[in-house]
């Protein structure tokens, strides 16, 4: 993992000593190690290269995976200046371990919605239709973050949904649906939104009781982090992740 | 016996250590990242018998499809002749170095719910998707080539002799394949089979596409093993450990039947 | 004698083109050269070989004709080949009571008639064991009680001794020959003797014709064909008869005692025996001998006695002489022999 972080940035050193840029600006040549939650993938990305436009000479290096993987990783000393994760707990054993330098704060949720076949032909409307034996429905297995929220929101529901299938990620899900294999699924809004062109999204009303949230925070102090986090929750912030189905927790 | 003089220069036997060592020590390196302590609580879990269970069902289910359906292909390639044949050698053998994910999708187009054969399937009350059935078909799919490969081989060292002697005899080609053939070829038939299971067992892309992930019905060991990863690695390093052994045994099985199958004049 | 089988066939791939007939309790000797055709012969009148034309009865039974086929289950016709070929996983009753069985004879009949077919041919102690315990020998033994146990209306032999031991080769011709005593069969060998002891009849078959077919002794005694002529041990030149003697196709005049009045201008065939001939480095002068010129081809030793070979024809000399000629193969040499030595019959 290191070795691809450090000869990026070396590159980006050579870049700047050719082009002549960086003796004046004083975050010339300046690495942002950002890490985040593989949901946050697009979003992140957009954001990131804004910040690289508007803070000439900075690079922003993304690091995506499982948001476990990650704080694992910061545990064990990788060189994270700011960790954007995909729900609280996670964060909280990075904080637990003294390891960060800001308080984190949530800045998007994600919720759970019906995903079905294009054009809906069975005409689900809500939770409870997908109660109906003759639907066959597709789940995340519990022990992975969109199988555990589905959990949650059946109970919050009082619903008991009874799975075909229970598969190991979102792609699987949606797979199932977009294949015709199953009749409906439950995934993140921000995975059926990815997946509009081959399932339609269909909201549940009680949607918000299984919400999830996502909260940045500060690693490594530095001005470049901070400026970074604050872009990120702040008005543009929340726009460009609205783009890509998140939600606004002040909503 | 010692032999005197190999022929074999010493620098070949050194690549071949660093190759053997390199197919060993992953395997050392499962074993020894178990966690021995909680291993018997890890493998005996509801979900891991029930996967385990699964595994072996479905894969000696499919073993059985491979021999019903692979002895008559072998035969039909190795002892006949028609139009196309060589195409359809390739076409067989194709789901061996075909991605299994590649083989997942091709069977959900065939029958899946929208597949090709989905409809005519679902009018005759037949609906395979997420059933323990989709399972053992992608199963078969992959290992009927192991099957087919090995005995056609078998078929073509042995030769047509006794068939010949057999027929002139007054044996009717029935009578031939029954008494002579098969017995002929019995131990390359079940060193194919064996290969056909554990090629099954270890069955894992196709059936995660084709059949779904649903405990006891279609989550099978190596699926088990993915999904444990995410939240208890120990538990996944310990399945994991298990499939190894079960193949170990397996290929010590083949090798026997094989070895048994030389010393046959 | 009346007729067993009656067949003709052509394999145009094999260039093959024969008609013969077996007379009921007759046993046949091919013979020929490699590639002649001999086995394929056998293969069609087994049903493995489908001949482009032709037709064969066997006691009443249409084996082939035109398109139609008898499958070889269904032909009467045993085949006995150079290799036993036991089915392994078989002990040696059950692979005698094998094709009994497949004819619908019951368990214990069969067994009890694999029993009697071990006795016929010496092997009865052998009926429990598994044929990769057995010599090549007893094998072969079993083998033709296997076939016999078929009780077959023809029986075909593909060399059946060619794969044994020169010890052992002898006893099993003498069981053949009385087991194929009073049997229709075909044996298709290399061996003179086999033709003596065995066959009634030889049959000769070079480049895919028949080209010589009599009683055993009357071919190897008047051989018409070369090759008939190397199994009997003699030189044969072949030709047109003139007043003294014969003209070969080439030019070559071979003057010879002619012991009765032949017609002039007929195919006729000279031999003469290989100790009749002299061998020369140079061409002998002013002798009443017909000289050959020819190129040495092989030398073989037998103890005294060298065998000089020129393609087909062969002289025998003293090992002595032969040193003393220098001749070695490559070597341009003359055979001469007296026409005293020459005997001419017509083919």
């Amino acid at each position: 993992m290191r070795r691809p972080l450090r000869s990026t940035a070396v590159s980006a050193v050579v870049v700047l000593l050719l082009t002549g840029c960086g003796s004046s600006a004083p975050a010339a040549g300046k690495t942002l190690n950002v890490y985040a939650a593989a949901s946050l993938q697009a979003p992140f990305s957009d954001l990131a290269s804004e910040f690289e436009d508007s803070n000439p000479g900075v690079s922003v290096q993304l690091n995506f995976a499982g948001s476990s993987d990650l704080a694992t990783q910061i545990i064990a000393g990788a060189p994270a200046d700011v960790f954007a994760s995909a729900n609280p707990a996670t964060m909280e054993r990075v904080s637990d371990e003294g390891l960060l330098a800001s308080p984190a704060r949530v800045f998007a949720t994600n919720v759970l919605t019906i995903v079905v076949g294009e054009g809906n032909p069975l005409g689900i409307d809500s939770l409870d239709s997908l109660a109906d034996p003759a639907v066959s429905v597709v789940l995340c297995a519990p022990q992975v973050p969109c199988g555990s929220a589905a959990e949650t929101l059946q109970q919050a529901a009082a619903v008991s949904l009874n799975p075909v299938s229970e598969e190991s990620s979102v792609t699987d899900v949606v797979g199932k649906v977009s294949s015709g294999q199953a009749d409906a699924g439950l995934v993140y809004v921000t995975d059926a939104k990815a997946a509009e062109d081959s399932v339609d999204a269909v909201p549940i009303n009680e949607a918000k009781q299984a919400e999830n949230l996502y909260p940045i925070a500060v690693v490594r102090p530095g001005n470049l982090a901070t400026e970074f986090a604050d872009l990120v929750a702040g008005e543009r912030g929340r726009d460009v992740l609205s783009a890509y189905g998140f939600g606004d927790q002040k909503q | 016996m010692n032999a005197a003089y190999s022929g074999v220069p010493r620098w070949l036997i050194a690549v071949a250590a660093a190759g053997a060592l390199f197919l060993v020590l992953p395997l050392a390196a499962i074993v020894l990242r178990v966690e021995w302590l909680r291993f018997g609580e890890l493998i005996t879990s509801d979900s891991s018998t029930a996967a385990l269970l699964l595994s072996l069902q479905t894969s000696a289910t499919s073993t059985v499809l491979c021999v019903l359906l692979g002895v008559p292909l072998a035969f039909a390639l190795a002892r006949t002749r028609f139009w196309g044949q060589r195409v359809l050698r390739a076409l067989v053998l194709l789901p061996l170095v075909l991605p299994p994910v590649v083989g997942g999708i091709a069977l959900l187009y065939t029958f899946g719910r929208q597949g090709l054969l989905g409809e005519s399937l679902r009018i005759l009350g037949v609906d395979i998707a997420f059933s323990t059935t989709a399972v053992v078909l992608a199963q078969t799919f992959v290992a009927l080539p192991f099957l087919v490969l090995s005995l056609e081989g078998a078929l073509r060292t042995a030769g047509t002799r006794y068939e010949t002697v057999a027929a002139t005899l007054g044996a009717r080609p029935t009578t031939v394949l029954l008494r002579v053939s098969l017995p002929l070829v019995g131990p390359g038939i079940v060193a194919g089979a064996v290969l056909s299971f554990a090629r099954a067992l270890g069955e894992f892309g196709a059936t995660l596409t084709f059949a779904g992930s649903l405990q006891g019905v279609t989550r099978t060991l190596p699926l088990e093993i993915y999904l444990q990863r995410e939240t208890d690695a120990d538990a996944a390093v310990a399945l994991s450990l298990v499939l190894v052994a079960v193949a170990v045994i397996v290929v010590a099985l083949a090798h026997r039947i094989q070895e048994g199958d030389a010393r046959e004049p | 004698m009346p007729v067993s089988l009656e067949c003709s066939a052509r394999i145009d791939a094999r260039n093959v083109d024969v008609r013969l007939s077996v007379a009921t309790g007759e046993t046949v000797a091919v013979m020929g050269p490699n590639g002649a055709g001999k086995s394929t012969l056998l293969g069609v009148l087994a049903g493995l070989v489908r001949p482009d034309h032709g037709s064969a009865v066997l006691d009443g039974k249409t084996l082939y004709d035109g398109g139609a086929s008898l499958p070889p289950y269904a032909r009467g016709v045993g085949l006995l080949a150079q290799e036993a070929l036991l089915f392994p996983h078989l002990s040696v009753l059950e692979n005698v009571a094998f094709g009994p069985r497949c004819a619908g004879v019951p368990r214990k009949l069969a067994r009890a008639r694999a029993h009697r077919w071990l006795g016929e041919v010496d092997a009865a102690s052998l009926a429990d064991r598994r044929p990769a315990s057995l010599s090549g020998g007893q094998a072969q033994r079993v083998a033709v009680a296997r076939a016999l146990a078929t009780e077959p209306s023809l029986l075909l032999l593909d060399e059946p001794l060619a794969a044994l031991d020169i010890s052992v080769a002898p006893m099993l011709r003498r069981t053949l020959r009385r087991v194929l005593d009073g049997r229709s069969a075909i044996i298709v060998t290399h061996d003179m003797v086999d033709a003596l002891l065995l066959a009634d009849r030889v049959i000769v078959i070079d480049g895919g014709r028949i080209v010589e077919d009599g009683p055993t002794r009357s071919v190897l005694e008047r051989p018409r064909s070369s090759f008939a002529a190397s199994l009997a041990g003699v030189n044969l030149i072949t030709g047109t008869t003139v007043p003294d003697g014969v003209l070969t196709p080439t030019g070559l005049h071979l003057a010879a005692m002619m012991d009765e009045e032949l017609p002039l201008g007929e195919e006729a065939a000279a031999i003469f025996s290989p100790r009749a001939v002299a061998v020369h480095r140079a061409r002998p002068t002013g002798s009443p001998r017909n000289v050959l010129a020819v190129t040495i081809t092989d030398l073989e030793q037998h103890g005294a006695r060298t065998t000089v070979r020129a393609g087909h024809l062969s002289a025998e000399i003293t090992t002595a002489s032969a040193a003393e000629l220098d001749v070695e193969p490559g070597v341009e040499a003359f055979f001469s022999v007296k026409s005293a030595e020459v005997s001419v019959y017509l083919r």
